[in-house]
C-alpha cells in the first residue's frame, strides 16, 4: 500500500497491469479556450491528468497574407504585416520596410535608424509584457498582469503620438517615417523610461522569487539546445535553452551594432528560464531606447526619411503645388517606378524569434512572391511532441510561454 | 567564412551537381536537382566545417511561364560561422515531388506541410503530409498562380461596382 | 453633487416605498446592466478587448464583470477578430450553445464584413452564419468604440420585449441561418 502511496506522492504515472482505466480519454483543448492565446486546437489523449500524445491543428485564422501580398503594391503590404504579430506590430512594419529597402538598395540616414530602433524596442517591451503577464495569469497570478497592462497603455499613447494608431500601427514608410517624432512623442518616451522601471521591478518581485511561481514553472518543459535548434527555434525560447542566437547581433540591421546591450541566455530552457529571459530582455530594451535617445540628439535635426523621391511619397502640400512632387506621387501610386528584378531575404529579431521576409520581385507593381518566415509557426510545431508525458496544466503553461500569436501562426 | 569558400567546398564534394545562381545581395544561392537535395542538405548540416544546424525556412514559388514550374527554396543558417545559404530545386508540375528534409532537420515538418498545402508539392517520406492552414477538404492548392485571391463562389459582390 | 451616475429608472408609478413599472422594462434594465460577455477573441481586436477589460477603459463597470468562456452562462457573444472559414463551424457551435436571451456584437471590420481580407479563406462577415445585433467598425476599434458598442447593445436590451425569443419572427430569423429551435 505504501508503495502505491509513494508512487502517487512522487508524481509518477501509475501504470499497472490491474489498472482499471486502460482507455485513454481524448480531450479537445481549443480552438476557443479561455486563456486568450489565440485560436489553435490541440486534441490530446490523456491518462488521468497526464498527456500521452497530442495533435495540433492550426489554420483557424488563416487569412492568406501571402496571396494578398501578390496583389498589392509595396506600401499597401505594410498594413498586412501589422496583423502578423499584432502584439508588436511596429517590428513587423519595420522589418518589411527594411526588406524593401534592401531590395531597392536604399540607404537610410542614421537618425531614422535610431528612431526605428526606439519604435521596435518599445514594441518588443509591449509584446513581452503581454507574454509574461499572461504567463502569470495562467499560473493564477492576475494582479501582475493588470499592473503592467497599464504601462502597455502608455506605450500605446506613444505609438498614437507617432503614427495615430494604437495597435495595428502601420508605422513608417519605405525610406523612413511619414512624419518626425514631435516634441510630445520624445517627452512621452522619456517619461516611459522613468515610469516603467519601477513597475517592471514590482512585477519582477512578484514572480521571480515567488515560491508558487517557481514550483509551477521551474523544470517544466525543459528543452535541450540541440533539440531546439533541430526544430528551428529562435527568439527568447531558444535563448532560454542556452543558445545566444539573436538576429540583432548575428546579422545586425538598422545600426544595432552601435548599441551596447546584452543578450540574456538561460540554461535549461524550462518555462522559468523563458520568463526570466523575456524579463531581462525588457530591461535591455530600456537600455537600448536610452542610448538611442542620446544618439538622436547628436544627429542633425529634422531628418525623418531618406531622400528617395522615387519611393517615398512626397508631402501632400507639395503634391498640390509642385510639378515634380505631383509626378513622383503619380508614379509611385501607379507603380510606374522601375524596380529591380531580384530576390531578397531579410530577417529581424521579432519578439518571438526570427521574423523573415522572403521577397521575389519581378519588376512589377506588386511582389511576385512574398513569404513570411513566421517564428510562432516554426516554434509551435514542437509543442505536440513536447507535451507527451506532461500534465495538462504544465502543457498549458508551456503553451503560454512559447508566446504563440495566432495571427503570426496562420498568416 | 566567405561564400566563395562555401561554394568551393560544396562543388568539391558534389562535382557537377551544384550550380550557383547570381544573387544581388551576397547570399549564396545554389541550384540543385531533386535527386541530390537530401545529400546536399545533410552535408550542409553535418559537415564539421560548415554546420548549418539551423534551418530557417522552406517554401516554394510557382513560375507558370518556366518549363520547370515549381521551385522549392530552402534557407539555412550556420550559427557558428554566421553565414546563410539559399538552396533552390526546380521541379516539373503539375504534381511536383521531392524527398522530405525532415530526415535532416526535424523542424522541416510543418514548413513542408505548409508548402504542400499551398502548392501541392509532395514531400516523399514526410511522416504526416496533410493540409495545415487551409480547410482539410480543400481540393485545390491556393497559392498557385491560377487560383484567384477572392472566393470564387461569392455571390454578393456586384461586378459593376468592382470594375469587372 | 456626486459624480456617480445611476442607471435611469424606466417610466413608472412611484409612491411611498414602491415603484411600479412594466415587467419588460424592469427585466430589461436588469439584463442590460449585467451583460456577461463571452469573449470570442481571435485576432488583433482581441488585444484591444484585453485593453478594454483593463483598468483604463474597464468594461466591468458596465456590468460585464464576469467574462464567461462557457457559452451556457454568457449573455452576449463578442466576436472579435477575423473568422476564417475553418473557424466558422466553431463559432456557430458556440452560438447555438448559448442560452436565450443572447446577443451578438461583431467587433471590428473583420467580424462585420471580412475587413481587409477579401480572400478565399476568410468569412466575409459573421452575419453569414449567425444573426448579429451590433456592429462595431474599426480596425481595430478603439476601446471607447467597443464600449460604445456595448452601450448600444444595452439600449437594445432595455427596449426588448420579454416575448421576443418566442415570436415566430425570431424563429424565422434563426431558421434563415439554419438554426432550428425546438420549442
Amino acid at each position: 500500500m505504501s508503495d502505491f502511496i509513494s508512487k502517487i506522492t512522487s508524481n509518477q504515472p501509475i501504470f499497472d497491469d490491474n489498472d482499471p482505466q486502460d482507455e485513454l480519454i481524448t480531450l479537445n483543448i481549443g480552438p476557443t479556450h479561455p486563456a486568450t492565446h489565440g485560436v489553435f486546437q490541440n486534441v490530446v489523449q490523456i491518462d488521468g491528468e497526464r498527456i500521452v500524445s497530442g495533435v495540433s491543428t492550426i489554420g483557424y485564422i488563416h487569412r492568406a497574407f501571402e496571396k494578398i501580398a501578390e496583389h498589392r503594391p509595396f506600401y499597401q503590404i505594410t498594413p498586412l504585416t501589422d496583423r502578423l504579430n499584432y502584439c508588436s506590430a511596429p517590428i513587423n512594419n519595420m522589418g518589411w520596410h527594411m526588406t524593401v529597402e534592401k531590395l531597392l538598395k536604399i540607404e537610410i540616414p542614421k537618425r531614422v535608424q535610431y528612431m526605428r530602433i526606439i519604435v521596435m524596442e518599445l514594441a518588443r517591451i509591449a509584446d513581452h509584457i503581454i507574454c509574461n503577464g499572461i504567463l502569470g495569469v495562467d499560473t493564477g497570478a492576475f494582479s501582475g498582469f493588470l499592473y503592467v497592462m497599464q504601462e502597455r497603455e502608455f506605450i500605446y499613447e506613444i505609438f498614437e503620438e507617432i503614427c495615430g494608431a494604437r495597435l495595428t500601427t502601420n508605422i513608417g514608410r519605405i525610406g523612413g517615417f511619414e512624419r518626425d517624432f514631435n516634441a510630445v512623442a520624445f517627452d512621452k518616451i522619456r517619461e516611459f523610461l522613468k515610469r516603467y522601471p519601477p513597475v517592471l521591478k514590482e512585477f519582477e518581485e512578484m514572480f521571480v522569487r515567488n515560491r508558487i511561481f517557481i514550483e509551477r514553472t521551474s523544470g517544466v518543459a525543459a528543452v535541450s539546445a540541440e533539440e531546439a535548434l533541430d526544430y528551428s527555434w529562435s527568439g527568447p525560447i531558444l535563448r532560454a535553452t542556452g543558445v545566444d542566437y539573436d538576429v540583432r547581433v548575428q546579422n545586425p540591421y538598422c545600426s544595432y551594432e552601435e548599441f551596447d546591450f546584452e543578450v540574456p541566455v538561460g540554461t535549461t530552457g524550462d518555462v522559468y528560464d523563458r520568463f526570466m529571459v523575456r524579463n531581462e530582455e525588457m530591461w535591455q530594451s530600456l537600455r537600448i531606447i536610452e542610448q538611442a535617445l542620446e544618439k538622436i540628439e547628436k544627429e542633425p535635426k529634422g531628418v525623418f526619411h531618406a531622400e528617395v523621391p522615387d519611393f517615398y511619397l512626397p508631402p501632400k502640400e507639395q503634391v498640390y503645388t509642385n510639378m515634380e512632387a505631383l509626378i513622383y506621387h503619380f508614379k509611385i501610386v501607379m507603380g510606374e517606378v522601375d524596380t529591380p528584378k531580384a530576390e531578397v531575404y531579410h530577417s529581424v529579431e521579432g519578439a518571438n524569434g526570427e521574423l523573415g521576409f522572403y521577397l521575389i520581385h519581378d519588376g512589377g507593381r506588386s511582389p511576385y512572391r512574398l513569404h513570411f518566415r513566421r517564428p510562432s509557426f516554426v516554434n509551435y510545431q514542437m509543442f505536440a511532441p513536447m507535451s507527451a508525458g506532461m500534465l495538462i496544466s504544465d502543457a498549458i503553461i508551456n503553451m503560454s510561454s512559447l508566446n504563440v500569436i495566432a495571427g503570426e501562426l496562420d498568416a | 567564412m566567405e561564400s566563395s569558400f562555401l561554394l568551393e567546398k560544396l562543388q568539391g564534394n558534389f562535382p557537377a551537381k551544384i550550380v550557383e545562381i547570381p544573387d544581388a545581395h551576397n547570399l549564396l544561392t545554389i541550384l540543385v536537382d531533386a535527386e541530390d537535395i537530401i545529400d546536399v542538405l545533410r552535408f550542409l548540416k553535418s559537415d564539421p566545417e560548415l554546420q548549418f544546424i539551423h534551418l530557417t525556412d522552406i517554401t516554394a514559388v510557382h513560375f507558370p511561364h518556366l518549363e520547370k514550374e515549381y521551385a522549392v527554396v530552402y534557407h539555412a543558417h550556420s550559427l557558428i560561422h554566421n553565414i546563410r545559404i539559399r538552396v533552390k530545386v526546380f521541379l516539373f508540375g503539375p504534381n511536383p515531388e521531392i524527398p522530405t528534409a525532415t530526415v535532416v532537420w526535424k523542424g522541416a515538418n510543418w514548413m513542408e506541410r505548409e508548402t504542400y498545402d499551398f502548392f501541392g508539392v509532395n514531400f516523399i517520406g514526410h511522416p504526416d503530409l496533410r493540409r495545415i492552414l487551409n480547410v482539410d477538404d480543400m481540393e485545390v492548392f491556393p497559392m498557385r498562380k491560377e487560383y484567384p485571391l477572392e472566393d470564387p463562389n461569392r455571390v454578393d459582390k456586384k461586378d459593376l461596382y468592382f470594375g469587372r | 453633487m456626486s459624480d456617480i451616475k445611476l442607471a435611469e429608472a424606466p417610466p413608472g408609478v412611484e409612491g411611498a416605498g414602491f415603484f411600479a413599472t412594466s415587467l419588460d422594462k424592469a427585466i430589461g434594465l436588469a439584463r442590460a446592466n449585467s451583460l456577461w460577455p463571452l469573449p470570442f477573441a481571435t485576432s488583433c481586436c482581441g488585444i484591444e478587448f484585453m485593453a478594454t477589460m483593463g483598468s483604463t477603459y474597464d468594461l466591468a463597470r458596465f456590468g460585464a464583470e464576469r467574462p464567461s468562456f462557457s457559452p451556457r452562462q454568457a449573455d452576449m457573444l463578442l466576436v472579435m477578430g477575423t473568422i476564417a472559414k475553418k473557424m466558422a463551424p466553431v463559432l456557430r457551435q458556440v452560438y447555438v450553445q448559448m442560452a436565450e436571451p443572447r446577443w451578438v456584437i461583431a467587433v471590428g471590420a473583420c467580424a462585420s464584413s471580412g475587413g481587409i481580407f477579401d480572400t478565399y479563406s476568410v468569412l466575409q462577415g459573421i452575419d453569414e452564419i449567425i444573426p448579429v445585433d451590433v456592429y462595431v467598425p474599426g480596425c481595430p476599434p478603439r476601446p471607447e468604440a467597443i464600449l460604445d458598442g456595448v452601450l448600444r447593445l444595452q439600449d437594445i436590451v432595455k427596449n426588448e420585449s420579454l416575448n421576443r425569443r418566442n415570436t415566430p419572427e425570431y424563429r424565422a430569423l434563426l431558421e434563415k441561418y439554419g438554426i432550428h429551435t425546438n420549442k
